[in-house]
């Protein structure tokens, strides 16, 4: 296949991209976005297959078949809840395919590479490829795996890891310009190449090991980032303009949504990437921020349900704890009861809850929960002071009234749901505890916030049966 | 300071602005209060009623007038009475200032100070002060009882021996409080009703009082500020007028309450829906006085159309004058006590209240008022253009956050100079292929900041799953040493590379494609 049409249809392809994520800016346009990714990742592969450069199609077949059974049965099987899980597992493929592609590209030295600059600009990109890979592979593991409760989600901090990590960072470097500089010796450049490697990826696990579970959608992002600077790198090493635009849009979309979790925490960047709240303060200013106390008001299921019952707008703010208690769909079963008779309910959705951008939502559409009663915390946050009832489900910090009105919280300043402004609030928790921040919620002692204590799923079946009597 | 209450001269008008009870509330407050002899008989109230709570009865009109610091009144001065008003008296009394100018004029040459009821904001805090609404109910209930007088028929269903006897139907055009009113006495009436507003919050309420509630399959939400009405869009009105021109046909009474603060009523009911009504329905306008809903409405008088009776009566509430009276009094007693008491008179302009009465304020013209800001009262409400500066986390004392700051500026500035030195550095000696990959990198990076911004956050999950599956595209740089030149380690390298992508590519898209098509409206 001709040279030109090859590169004319690799265009075609990464606009196709390029379309395909903005199909996602709305709603009605977004399936249409993923099929335009499809035909996109469909034309590119064919182009390929067919080009000059592809040519031993036994060992393809018997790479991508199993992969095709394993990608489908994974996206088949998955529940949306451990979306975060599957999402970060897809990072450290693309992490491992890039480093491996680094490897491959050194030991198999691309053609027409003459000057000495060529060279040296080639042995970097292989270097940045695959260390940049291998973070993102071991440190997408760690993620999934504390994702999916297999590894403890509280940050692991070793002693002095500030400097461990710059130290990682200088011999990584020091590796690199080795490296470069003896490129053209093959024995040397694997071994330095493999120890670049492993420490890398010791990088990658250390860096996640220290980030607790509520940071966790930036962690995520990040990686997201990265698995598309990789493969961006890899669109370099290869010379191959449509690996550098795909990597480059999900480098940068990745980017975006780090930028809006850390808005959504009112954190920076690099306050999210050194560690846990708190973890690292010691004491410090921390100290004067006010401890809420007071009386608590308990209620149960049915009380909560003839609340229900007599509010005429609702609006519901879920957390993480209503995806870990799995009670999405008794819940907009409650709604739909409730919508039937004429009342008006809405949910709020603060940026980070849960564990993944935009995570509510799918487990919310997942349940069969309109869209359009699904709403962004700017949205809705003006008509709150109007609402009947807020019922609050498993969310704690992004409800909380002292990060808009105690400047020594360590969340001051974080965007909150404005829930006590209206009528009428319910809490569901499993307890009195603190939320991620570690911060005490002074909205738990309003006297007019209700505890609903217990599982939230069975706090929701509660009510749904107390609406059905 | 004295407090005035002359006879209402208005042709028909029988209300009072006070009744015998709140004088005695007046005289509490330390106020003179002088009743104009007759002022009462419309509400069937005698002058001795008054002078036993403490009033003066005053027989010379010009002396009530002359000789009052304020003056309560109902209808707002005819030109003659305004006259009257003793210089920089002060007056309270409806007013409609946007379509009175030559009045105001008027009061203004006399340095009065003119409140007008009507002007009272309505917010929760105003609502006992509310006399539009008190007046709307009554007019509301009575504009049933009008229709029901002219209409030949029962309004409730009956089954006698002499046959069967079908309850009236009757439609009420804006669900308002004179709307809800008539709605709630046409049904205690036994009639079918139905009702029909452009704001769908209506509905709620419609239904509750036992009406049927009739919905354009229409979107647009018709809720203008202060709880009235806005004004709909052209293909709006034209599904409305259809839908009345169905409804003509139906039923029986029809009573419009349609009006737009500031503006002619909305007109509604032609001439043509008019002569395809049965012989005999009432139509009842109650937007008579301010044009009327029905194109044919005479304001003050009841009309007959192809055997359709039009009732354009604009007193309604006075026909009620006794109940109204008490109501309108107590109204204005609130607003007055909203003010201050006689030794307190004072009119403090931060109060919303009694600010946005304010018409004109010794001559001077304060209508309409300035917008007011919302009202806070909790101590969390803190306006988002307000909030205190962004805190930083305080994980720290003050002085570390400020040296924090501080270096991650450092960070920022190195980090550009750094930048500057590698674009220096690739335009010096990077092979020019490099460069033009270089070039694509970047304006990709580009793009993709700018499409992705406009990402919808509920599709953040989405986004996330297909830029999985797009990063995908790597296999190809494991479909590259798949090539018949390659050594085996390549090969052997590339096909797992292909395989670890294909999963991404693969599982990513699918899962995209379940997710999404959950997404339901």
């Amino acid at each position: 296949m001709n040279e030109t049409l090859v590169t004319i249809a690799y265009l075609v392809a990464a606009v196709l991209f390029i379309l395909s994520l903005g199909g996602l800016s709305k709603q009605e346009s977004a399936r249409r976005g993923n099929a335009l990714g499809i035909a996109g990742m469909i034309l590119a592969l064919l182009v390929a297959v067919l080009s000059d450069d592809v040519s031993r199609y036994g060992w393809l077949i018997l790479a991508m078949a199993p992969a095709v059974v394993i990608g489908a049965a994974l996206a088949a099987r998955v529940q949306m809840t451990q979306m975060p899980q599957l999402v970060a597992l897809l990072h450290s493929f693309v992490g491992a395919a890039a480093v491996l592609v680094g490897f491959a590209s050194f030991v198999d030295p691309h053609a027409g590479m003459t000057t000495s600059a060529e060279l040296i600009v080639h042995s970097i990109e292989i270097f940045i490829g695959v260390g940049v890979g291998a973070i993102t592979f071991t440190g997408s593991i760690i993620a999934c795996l504390k994702l999916h409760g297999s590894m403890s989600g509280n940050p692991l901090i070793l002693p002095a890891r500030h400097l461990l990590n710059l130290l990682v960072l200088l011999v990584t470097v020091g590796l690199g310009i080795w490296f470069v500089i003896g490129h053209d010796h093959l024995t040397l450049g694997i071994v330095l190449l493999i120890i670049a490697t492993i420490l890398t990826g010791l990088f990658g696990i250390h860096m996640v090991m220290a980030i607790g579970g509520a940071d966790m959608p930036v962690v995520v992002s990040m990686l997201n980032s990265y698995s598309g600077w990789a493969a961006a790198a890899a669109g370099f090493m290869l010379g191959n303009d449509l690996l550098i635009i795909t990597g480059a849009l999900v480098g940068s979309s990745g980017a975006i949504l780090s930028i809006i979790m850390c808005r959504g925490m009112n954190r920076s960047f690099i306050s999210v990437i050194l560690g846990g709240f708190g973890t690292d303060s010691g004491g410090g200013g921390g100290g004067s921020a006010a401890t809420p106390e007071g009386d608590v008001t308990s209620i149960e299921a049915s009380e909560a349900a003839s609340l229900m019952r007599q509010a005429k707008r609702i609006v519901i703010v879920p957390g993480y704890g209503m995806a870990v208690a799995q009670a999405q769909h008794v819940l907009a079963e409650v709604v739909r009861l409730l919508r039937d008779d004429g009342i008006e309910i809405r949910f709020a959705i603060h940026p980070v809850a849960g564990r993944l951008p935009g995570h509510m939502n799918v487990l919310l559409a997942e349940a069969n929960v309109p869209y359009d009663i699904v709403m962004e915390m700017d949205e809705i946050n003006d008509d709150l002071p109007e609402t009947d009832l807020t019922l609050v489900i498993g969310a704690n910090d992004i409800v909380n009234p002292s990060a808009e009105t105690d400047p020594h919280s360590p969340i001051a300043g974080m965007p909150v749901l404005q829930v006590w402004k209206g009528n009428k609030v319910i809490m569901m928790k499993r307890g009195m505890a603190t939320g991620y921040a570690g911060v005490g919620n002074p909205l738990f002692f309003n006297d007019n916030t209700s505890m609903l204590f217990g599982d939230a799923k069975d706090n929701v079946d509660g009510i749904l049966a107390a609406l059905k009597n | 300071m004295k407090v005035g209450i002359p006879l209402e001269i208005h042709e028909s008008e029988q209300r009072v602005a006070a009744v015998p009870s709140t004088v005695q509330q007046l005289i509490k407050l330390g106020f003179e209060v002088q009743v104009e002899a007759g002022a009462g008989f419309g509400a069937r109230i005698s002058n001795g009623s008054y002078s036993q709570v403490g009033a003066t009865v005053v027989e010379d009109t010009k002396e009530l007038w002359s000789t009052s610091d304020l003056i309560l009144k109902v209808r707002a001065p005819e030109q003659n009475e305004a006259g009257l008003l003793a210089d920089g008296a002060s007056l309270i009394s409806f007013i409609q200032p946007a379509t009175n100018a030559a009045l105001l004029e008027q009061l203004a040459a006399r340095h009065a100070t003119v409140f007008g009821v009507d002007c009272i904001p309505r917010i929760s805090r105003a609502q006992k002060m509310d006399a539009l609404s008190a007046m709307a109910n009554i007019a509301g209930y009575r504009a049933v009882i009008e229709a029901s007088y002219a209409y030949p028929h029962f309004l409730g269903g009956q089954m006698t021996a002499a046959g069967r006897i079908d309850p009236a139907k009757v439609l009420v055009i804006g669900g308002g409080v004179a709307g809800l009113a008539a709605v709630t006495a046409a049904k205690g009436l036994g009639a079918i009703v139905r009702a029909f507003d452009t704001r769908m919050a209506v509905k709620e309420q419609v239904e509750s009082l036992g009406g049927e509630f009739l919905v354009l399959d229409f979107d647009e939400a018709g809720e203008g500020s202060g709880g009235y009405a806005k004004v709909m869009s052209k293909e709006f009105i034209e599904a409305e007028m259809a839908l009345f021109a169905q409804q003509a046909i139906e039923v029986d009474i029809i009573i419009t309450t349609a009006v737009i603060p500031g503006r002619d009523a909305p007109k509604l009911i032609t001439g043509g829906m008019i002569e395809t009504m049965r012989q005999g329905s009432v139509i009842v306008d109650l937007a008579a006085e301010f044009g009327g809903n029905c194109v044919l409405t005479e304001p003050g008088r009841m009309i007959e159309h192809h055997g359709v009776n039009i009732i354009g009566f604009t007193d309604l509430p006075s026909r009620m004058a006794t109940l109204s009276s008490r109501l309108y009094s107590n109204s204005v007693l609130k607003f007055i006590e909203e003010i201050g008491d006689a030794g307190n008179f004072n009119i403090d302009h931060g109060n919303e209240v009694v600010r946005g009465a304010l018409v004109l304020e010794n001559g001077e013209t304060r209508w309409p008022p300035p917008k007011v800001v919302k009202p806070e009262g909790d101590p969390y409400s803190v306006d988002v253009g307000e909030r205190p500066a962004k805190v930083k986390p305080a994980e720290t004392s003050d002085a570390a956050v400020e040296s924090n700051t501080n270096s991650i500026s450092v960070v920022q500035t190195s980090g550009i100079i750094l930048g500057i030195l590698v674009l220096i550095a690739i335009g010096l000696w990077a092979p020019a292929d490099f460069v033009s990959h270089f070039t694509v990198f970047v304006l990709a990076c580009f793009i993709g900041w700018q499409v992705v911004w406009n990402v919808s956050p509920a599709l953040h999950t989405p986004l996330m799953s297909v830029t999985n599956a797009i990063s995908g595209i790597i296999i190809l740089g494991g479909m590259l040493h798949l090539s018949a030149d390659s050594t085996t380690a390549a090969i052997v390298l590339g096909v797992f590379a292909v395989f670890f992508a294909t999963i991404n590519i693969c599982g990513g898209f699918l899962v995209t494609r379940r997710m999404l098509a959950m997404f339901r409206r």
